[in-house]
């Protein structure tokens, strides 16, 4: 079932992260709109598959606003014009019959382009490894009600755990900082009694290899915080940077707590 | 040839404490001599990918995504069942391992969902002991919700998002052993075949999805934790990317499939609008402790509402039929999810559905909002509203949700012996992707319980026994198998490139889910299933022959990926059928018409079917062999299932 929308789509393409990429121009006819946007990409890419045409690159997968992989800078925004959603959970209607819709990837020097809207975002990776956990092997655990966490704690946690890793903060910002992504993080488990023991190794391990990343500093404007689709806060970068100071601080007494403990 | 499940001899209680005693160990020291490659990051592939590597295995981890995070069982939203009984209300090991075996109408085994709901309790623990952020009651302790076919509130939760909690939980586990280099982590890498070397499984074969590059890596076990098959029906609440391809192409290498006909409809989700439509929205079965499922008691409002006429709102409470609460009063609106499914499926048939196209009931929240006030209900629920709102443009606070059953879950999947060992040595499977503990019904927050079960608590004391029994001794990858399976992939690719007819590859997959959905979705009939086995068969050549393939190979190419994912539904598609056509009786989520209580509840007959049907692939085209592993029940007594 089609609906009556025509849209002009103007799309980044590239074939790799060799070549050079450039806007190409594509019509979208038919649309619905209750169509979400990246089912409006599905038609034209049928459309193109049915001409034996390359179709358009993007990543995404669950399509419904919580695996990160959808990734799109739609008109000068990191997931499209509205606040607090993916790209997959934009619908059609918020666009108009007739409109011109410039759709291009991620930009930033850490997240290379991979191949038109798909990028590789596996810096993030990189810096969860360097320390975005607790060391605690599997079993021996107490029981679980033995730690008493307030529930504004626990809910606060949650809030920065919410995080999908999706990189708009990274996509929306002039420097291209992950501090916020990073903060959320270390405030999560910096919040918990849990995250203690490695709270101030953790802060300065990922700091480092975010740094090691090549992504920019944070000068506050805010950006990250107002295209972040689950509504991470500002506040996290806050705490990131009292955690790290601390640690500076007082590194001689928390350079030994390698993050990972062997 | 019959099925030995290996289950431990002995009282329920004390198998698996006792089989782990008996299991050989791997000394320290030589646990690093060992290579184990695990296909899958979700709860089971990344917990077990952190437990073996915690101990010393050397582990290689594969995921086609760009990060293991994204593996779907981030999407899971309501909760996971433990046997902790922290609210004092009757729960116990016993109590969970039964609500299991009875939801999963009496078709698993009663030595797995025993270890199951004695595990249940250190998954907590453990999530906790990660930094888990679970939901907590004001005094600081872990608050529970409840859940469908359960009496008790045995449910943790993190808001509606507790698949990606716990997953972000086991993927920080995974990321300390990348860290401490004892994990080599593989992105954006799909597996297409396992290398097998004198009937056990030592490697697999892979394809670079950034270069096309085909790769074969060698181990003394290969782990799959690769997740269901529910996107064979094309539309689902699973990822776009969920697949069955590394399980089909085990299967095809020996390892028999169960269960294939287990199917799990998932009854409250976001109704389809169109045919553009690419995925269905689950709405959390959580919803269902306060919001009250309806249909119009008339066809008359029924049409009304589908046209618009009214709302729902002016609806009169007596001319509301509550219709789960009205036919199963003492579980009301939290029964199990095929019995729940089938009576929405029944409104929609009698023509009182509702929403544009009357495929469709309430959910209401109305007297919830009444009774807790707004702020309550946002916080309990609030991402599931924004996303409701989000799809439909309507606001669930003000108007009832309208839902629908939506393909969920699978139950079936490899077959796998109690140590997690499917009938190819050395090759294991964990997760969705197995068929082992759930019957032919999975209830609500058991997925995460057991996929963390398998994964954190069982592989690490099972897979060291065969570890022990084949020793540490290098795998040869220079074996003349490895190099034959990896030309075997290359040249199904290339026929896939091969592929410039004028049908797309997901038209194929539409229709495909079409003819699944029709004949082996909520209703099967013996006629049915034999057209519709027809039909597939037809499609199947069709594919071969007019599908449109774009791109190359050494590239980045979704085309190629999609088409290799959708040859292989087609072929299970085709086995699901003949799975549903040997299975003359009803159970749990499989419903064939001709076998109903006169209340049209889901008739067994334990006397012919009580037993796991485990299929044997013979080679292209060829009708699959059955296998059937006997139940054996010592413990509960098999009874017609009552949720009234």
């Amino acid at each position: 079932m089609s609906g009556n929308m025509n849209l002009t789509l103007k799309v980044w393409r590239q074939k790799n992260s060799q070549a050079a990429g450039k806007f190409v121009t594509y019509k979208a006819e038919g649309i619905s709109e209750d169509m979400s946007f990246l089912e409006m990409l599905d038609v034209v890419n049928e459309s193109l598959t049915k001409k034996n045409d390359e179709p358009i690159h993007f990543d995404h997968d669950c399509r419904e606003g919580i695996c990160g992989s959808c990734s799109l800078y739609i008109n000068g925004h990191p997931h499209g014009p509205k606040q607090a959603i993916t790209t997959c959970q934009l619908h059609m209607r918020t666009f108009k019959d007739g409109e011109t819709i410039t759709i291009e990837p991620w930009r930033s020097a850490a997240f290379p382009v991979i191949k038109d809207l798909g990028t590789d975002r596996s810096a993030f990776d990189r810096i969860q490894q360097a320390g975005g956990f607790i060391s605690v092997n599997t079993g021996g655990a107490q029981d679980a009600n033995a730690i008493l966490i307030p529930k504004v704690v626990a809910d606060e946690a949650f809030n920065s755990a919410t995080c999908i890793g999706c990189g708009a903060c990274v996509a929306a910002c002039k420097n291209a900082s992950a501090m916020l992504f990073v903060s959320a993080k270390i405030t999560q488990l910096g919040l918990l009694p849990q995250g203690q023991p490695e709270r101030y190794s953790r802060v300065q391990a990922m700091v480092a290899q975010m740094d090691e990343e090549g992504f920019g500093n944070c000068t506050n404007t805010g950006a990250c915080e107002a295209e972040c689709p689950k509504e991470i806060k500002l506040t996290n970068i806050a705490r990131m940077n009292n955690d790290y100071f601390s640690a500076k601080l007082f590194r001689e007494q928390h350079a030994n707590d390698h993050a990972g403990g062997e | 040839m019959g099925l030995d499940a290996k289950i431990p001899q002995g009282p329920l209680a004390e198998k698996w404490s006792k089989h782990k005693f008996n299991l050989k160990l791997v000394n320290p020291a030589n646990k690093r001599k060992y290579d184990i490659i695990i296909v899958g990051t979700g709860l089971a592939g990344a917990s077990a990918a952190a437990s073996l590597a915690e101990l010393g295995y050397n582990v290689k981890s594969f995921c086609f995504q760009d990060s293991p995070r994204r593996a779907h069982s981030i999407a899971a939203q309501g909760g996971i069942n433990a046997a902790k009984n922290y609210q004092n209300d009757g729960d116990s090991v016993y109590r969970l391992f039964y609500d299991t075996i009875k939801g999963g109408d009496y078709r698993a085994r009663e030595g797995n969902v025993y270890r199951l709901a004695e595990v249940s309790v250190n998954i907590i623990d453990q999530c906790v002991a990660q930094g888990v952020p679970f939901a907590r009651e004001y005094g600081g302790l872990l608050d529970n919700r409840s859940f469908g076919g359960s009496q008790v509130s045995r449910t943790f939760y993190a808001r509606g998002q507790t698949g990606q909690q716990l997953l972000l939980g086991a993927y920080s586990a995974l990321n300390r052993q990348i860290h401490l280099g004892k994990v080599k982590m593989y992105t954006r890498t799909e597996m297409l075949d396992v290398v097998v070397v004198d009937g056990h499984a030592k490697g697999i074969v892979t394809r670079n999805l950034k270069t096309g590059e085909i790769e074969t890596h060698a181990a003394h076990a290969v782990l799959l934790a690769t997740g269901g098959y529910g996107n064979v029906f094309y539309l689902s609440t699973n990822a776009i990317g969920s697949n069955v391809t590394a399980a089909w192409r085990a299967h095809k290498r020996g390892a028999f499939f169960a269960n294939p006909c287990y199917t799990q409809i998932h009854p409250t989700c976001i109704p389809v609008t169109g045919d553009h439509q690419s995925k269905l929205t689950l709405m959390s079965e959580s919803l269902r402790n306060d919001g009250r499922v309806w249909a119009p008691k008339t066809k008359e409002t029924a049409e009304k509402l589908r046209k618009k006429e009214i709302t729902a709102s002016q609806v009169k409470e007596d001319e509301r039929d509550y219709f789960l609460e009205r036919k199963y009063p003492s579980f009301g609106n939290l029964v199990p999810r095929d019995v729940a499914s089938r009576n929405a499926k029944e409104v929609a048939d009698e023509g009182k559905g509702v929403g544009a196209t009357g495929l469709a009931v309430y959910l209401d929240f109305a007297e919830a909002i009444q009774r807790l006030g707004e702020d309550t209900v946002r916080a309990k629920y609030g991402n599931l509203f924004d996303m409701y709102y989000q799809i439909t443009d309507e606001n669930p606070y003000k108007q009832p949700m309208r839902i629908y059953p939506a393909v969920h879950y699978t139950m079936g999947g490899l077959w796998v012996d109690y140590n997690l060992s499917t009938n190819v040595p050395g090759l294991y499977a964990m997760g969705e992707c197995n068929f082992s503990d759930h019957g032919a019904n999975r209830l609500g927050a058991s997925a995460l319980m057991q996929g963390l079960s398998d994964g954190y608590f069982v592989i690490p004391y099972t897979l060291g026994d065969y570890l022990a029994t084949i020793g540490p001794k290098p795998v040869d990858i220079n074996h003349p198998a490895f190099e034959q399976t990896r030309q075997d992939v290359i040249a199904y690719n290339n026929k896939l490139l091969a592929l410039k007819g004028n049908k797309t590859v997901v038209e194929y997959h539409r229709e495909l889910g079409h003819i699944i959905w029709e004949y082996c979705g909520m209703a099967r009939s013996e006629e049915g299933l034999k057209h519709a086995k027809n039909l597939i068969k037809a499609l199947k050549a069709d594919f071969w022959k007019n599908a449109i393939v774009t791109g190359e190979n050494d590239e980045v190419n979704a085309a190629l990926e999609r088409a290799g994912r959708v040859a292989d539904f087609i072929e299970l598609g085709e086995l699901m059928i003949t799975d549903a056509l040997d299975r003359r009786e009803s159970c749990g989520g499989h419903f064939r018409l001709e076998s109903q209580t006169p209340e049209g509840e889901a008739l067994r007959d334990d006397e012919n079917y009580a037993y796991v049907a485990a299929w044997e692939f013979k080679g292209e085209d060829q009708e699959e062999v059955l296998h059937k592993e006997e139940l054996i029940f010592e413990n509960v007594k098999l009874s017609q299932r009552s949720y009234k």
